[in-house]
């Protein structure tokens, strides 16, 4: 009912969510139930995508269909429910290794997300193969999840961590990335799409200069993933992570995609169950991938459900989305660049969908909490990238982050709710 | 701003763009400071005690709205009482911003502090509210630095009963 009151024009919404490239929004819309919530006594305006997507219908169903009449625990039972499960399991990697064209399923390793992923590289790569005084290069863009652990191995190893700066506008420096390589250098992490500032960032061109000096890299794809096409093997990343929740996905599924000649090298990261071929208390010798790196039970519905996600996604098309979701970005950044008192935090040329600001006078929490009382959810805070508050001078922002299924309108609700903070502590 | 319980009102307003005893003292017993890390909060607060009297106190930092405006009520507040009223306030502010007191129905003496009682309806905000009245309670017990987080959190560590 909410959904047709809202459509503008009823009955006249064609039924294809994509038409000459192009999105449409208001039928993409009503594949998404939550969108439908009023917040506040107004409708829901959900700006806060790059923390966590809202999931469409077909993957809320799969989610349902798995769960009454599918489960059951993988690669364990002969029996039906348990072939197939492992079956919708192995698809549902299969269809994730299409969505980033990854050469063989094998290399698509489900984790918890991003940060489990990353976790594992180091441990079962950087535990491994990094000593003390060896080199890792990351940059000021990177999330604590793509910092935290790095410093782990630092405290563990001795390793050293070098940091690649930024400007002004929250671009990285290519030379002084450059710069930073010397015979010790054994490993980069850098982020794809950075969720503090939305800089996308030049990856392929970076890879292509560690791979030269023989330095393996992560991407840390978490916000590049939901929001353009991402090409593994184009890239030629030795690793790429990305998290199931910010893709429409279930919480708690996350991608490592790794090449299979780094993670057939590198060792395990969890021990349990799965992981092993066989096991006694004097020796035990350690499965294929990708399950050497998948122990224990892993949450079978929610990697399921990414494949649905995934299926999702690819069915509007990776290239439409980034097409709106530049449009809405493009518009936001015209009309808040316009407000006096308000800057944008990070105003690169290459940018994702993601609009960080501050409000003079104003703290970024006092900003959220006033805009969710007009219906607005944005983010605020300092995005879990400390370094990159501290490169700007600032303890926090405001981020309003978009998703395909926002319309130029909550851009305009995301303004009106700007004004209203000035005049509140006007 | 209609709303009788929005937060945001001309008081708290006020408060944070003109903050009472915003400053240092010369003549400090007890300084405390308090950090909230999950938004950036950071107050200091200096206290001058004679006795058991507050003959003075101070604060400064750089915090969201909440966290200056209780701050700032909070000094006017205790400035000149004894530090038995105080610790008294704390422990109501306290049940006030987590919704363990109705201010409306129990016995208290927060006055024009019950301008905060909406942060209870917002459980990411409480501890912008009570950080100013942590970091009270950590000065008398010449705690020097306290936080919102981990061992020091006054959600689990309650505060008030020193």
């Amino acid at each position: 009912m909410t959904a047709q009151a809202r459509s503008r024009i009823p009955g006249a919404v064609p039924e294809t969510p994509v038409s000459s490239g192009k999105l449409n929004v208001e039928r993409i819309r009503a594949d998404f139930p939550i969108l439908k919530l009023n917040v506040a006594g107004r409708p829901l305006v959900y700006l806060d995508n790059a923390a966590s997507s809202q999931m469409p219908q077909p993957v809320i169903d799969r989610l349902v269909r798995y769960q009454t009449e599918q489960h059951a625990n993988i690669h364990r039972g002969v029996h039906y429910l348990s072939e197939t499960a492992t079956a919708a399991y192995e698809e549902s990697r299969r269809k994730i290794q299409h969505f980033i064209n990854a050469r063989e399923d094998r290399e698509v390793i489900f984790t918890s997300g991003t940060t489990e992923a990353v976790n594992l590289v180091m441990h079962g790569f950087g535990r491994k193969f990094l000593t003390a005084g060896d080199e890792v290069i990351l940059t000021t863009l990177e999330h604590h999840s793509n910092i935290v652990p790095w410093q782990m191995l630092r405290d563990e190893k001795g390793i050293k961590i070098r940091v690649v700066p930024i400007n002004d506008a929250g671009e990285f420096l290519i030379d002084e990335y450059e710069k930073l390589f010397n015979e010790r250098t054994r490993f980069v992490g850098v982020m794809h799409v950075s969720n503090a500032l939305g800089t996308v960032n030049p990856v392929k061109a970076m890879i292509a200069y560690a791979h030269a000096r023989g330095v393996p890299v992560l991407v840390d794809g978490a916000q590049a993933a939901p929001h353009l096409k991402v090409d593994v093997q184009d890239l030629d990343c030795d690793f790429y992570a990305f998290s199931g929740h910010k893709l429409c996905g279930p919480t708690g599924i996350g991608i490592l995609y790794g090449k299979a000649v780094q993670l057939e090298r590198m060792q395990p990261f969890k021990g349990g169950g799965d992981m092993i071929l066989s096991v006694s208390f004097e020796k035990t010798a350690y499965n294929a991938i990708p399950y050497k790196f998948e122990a224990g039970t892993p949450p079978i519905a929610a990697a399921i459900g990414l494949g649905a996600a995934v299926d999702y996604l690819l069915a509007l098309g990776m290239d439409a989305i980034a097409t709106h979701e530049h449009e809405l970005l493009e518009y936001a950044t015209a009309q808040v660049s316009g407000m006096p008192g308000v800057r944008i935090v990070g105003t690169a040329r290459h940018k994702s969908a993601v609009l960080s600001f501050t409000i003079a006078g104003v703290h970024p929490h006092d900003v959220g909490t006033l805009l969710n009382q007009d219906g607005v959810a944005v983010r605020t805070g300092h995005h879990c990238a400390q370094p990159v508050m501290q490169r700007f001078s600032i303890p926090a922002t405001s981020r309003a982050s978009f998703a395909f299924y926002n319309t130029m309108g909550e851009v305009d609700a995301l303004v009106a709710g700007i004004r209203n903070v000035q005049k509140v502590f006007g | 701003m209609a709303d009788p319980k929005a937060l945001y009102q001309e008081v708290i307003l006020d408060h944070n763009r003109k903050p009472r005893n915003f400053g240092t003292l010369s003549q400090a017993s007890h300084t405390a400071e308090g950090h909230n890390p999950l938004c950036g909060d950071h107050i200091t607060l200096a206290l001058e005690l004679r006795g058991d009297a507050i003959e003075g106190i101070a604060f400064q930092g750089e915090s969201c709205a909440i966290c200056k405006a209780s701050a700032s009520m909070m000094t006017a507040m205790v400035k000149g009482k004894t530090r038995q009223t105080a610790e008294t306030l704390i422990k109501e502010f306290r049940d006030m911003a987590t919704g363990a007191l109705d201010v409306g129905q129990g016995d208290h003496h927060l006055g024009r502090l019950t301008v905060f009682a909406g942060v209870r309806d917002l459980p990411t905000r409480v501890k912008c509210a009570i950080l100013p009245w942590h970091t009270l309670h950590a000065a008398f017990n010449s705690v020097s630095s306290t936080s919102t987080e981990a061992g020091d959190d006054p959600m689990h560590a309650p505060i008030g009963d020193a």
